[in-house]
């Protein structure tokens, strides 16, 4: 399990979740965009298209980080979710909290307009 | 392919018939050490061994996983408070129609009925709180034991 970092020629910066998302590697998510961030990166998209599973720590983590970049004047989408990590999101309700793309392309593309 | 699974963890399964059409009744037992980093693995195994032929339905698989990690991650980091010296015993048990997940912890325990899910849109940006209604929303049943450091979780087959 790891992270991926890459930006668009648009300027965005995409982060992927390579494998789970949970207590044990979260810590390194939130330090990834933080890192982001402090070199001035402010459209940020976090993709799960290569997830496998999130736990509520991971969920969590994606809580600290939203706040995190909108604090810092940035916009923090999301992109990726199957049908099963979604359930996860509309669950704790944290749907209504995220703006949610089918895939990072359209994540990107959303920040155009 | 994940890494081999560390000297401390002690991994003993058992397997045995039972007068049922359903079948063999797999037992798994695991003592796993207090370090999160073990629980990715973990549950790979547990779910390799729960999931295997009978189990192929994807959004079970999903579910135990994400349950499996998240009473874990409850009994390391809540429980045990990622003490090493301490462990926390998994006992697995697939029959045919149901799989049956027990998770302790050596902590002093906690009251189910305490934690409070952020649910309210005003409580939305708190970061914790979500494991055990993910549990409740995952399993078909959950139990505790009087204690409060050992849960114990149902999925049945539909």
């Amino acid at each position: 399990m790891g992270f991926t970092a890459s930006k668009d020629p648009s300027g965005v910066y995409v982060v992927r979740v390579e494998g789970q998302l949970i207590v044990g590697n979260r810590q390194e998510l939130k330090s990834a965009v933080q890192e982001a961030l402090d070199h001035g990166e402010r459209r940020i998209v976090i993709d799960f298209s290569r997830t496998g599973y999130i736990d509520s720590s991971g969920l969590g983590a994606l809580v600290s980080i939203s706040k995190k970049v909108r604090e810092q004047g940035g916009d923090l989408r999301l992109s990726g979710l199957n049908e099963d990590l979604r359930s996860l999101f509309e669950l704790t309700k944290l749907d209504t909290l995220f703006a949610i793309s089918d895939t990072a392309e359209q994540a990107v593309g959303s920040f155009a307009g | 392919m994940t890494a081999p699974l560390p000297a401390t963890l002690r991994l003993c399964v058992r397997r045995r018939r039972v007068p049922s059409p359903s079948g063999a009744t797999v037992q798994v037992s695991l003592r796993v050490p207090s370090d999160v980093s073990c629980i990715e693995e973990v549950v790979d195994l547990v779910t390799r061994h729960c999931c295997s032929g009978a189990w192929p339905n994807r959004k079970l698989r999903f579910n135990l996983r994400v349950a499996v990690a998240e009473a874990l991650a409850n009994a390391i980091v809540a429980g045990n408070h990622e003490d090493r010296s301490k462990s926390v015993e998994v006992n697995a048990e697939v029959s045919g129609e149901v799989i049956r997940i027990k998770v302790t912890d050596q902590g002093e325990g906690f009251d189910p009925a305490s934690i409070a899910t952020p649910l309210e849109p005003e409580e939305l940006d708190r970061p914790n709180g979500r494991g055990l209604f993910l549990i409740r929303h995952l399993v078909d049943e959950v139990q505790f034991n009087p204690q409060g450091n050992s849960i114990c979780m149902t999925l049945r087959r539909r």
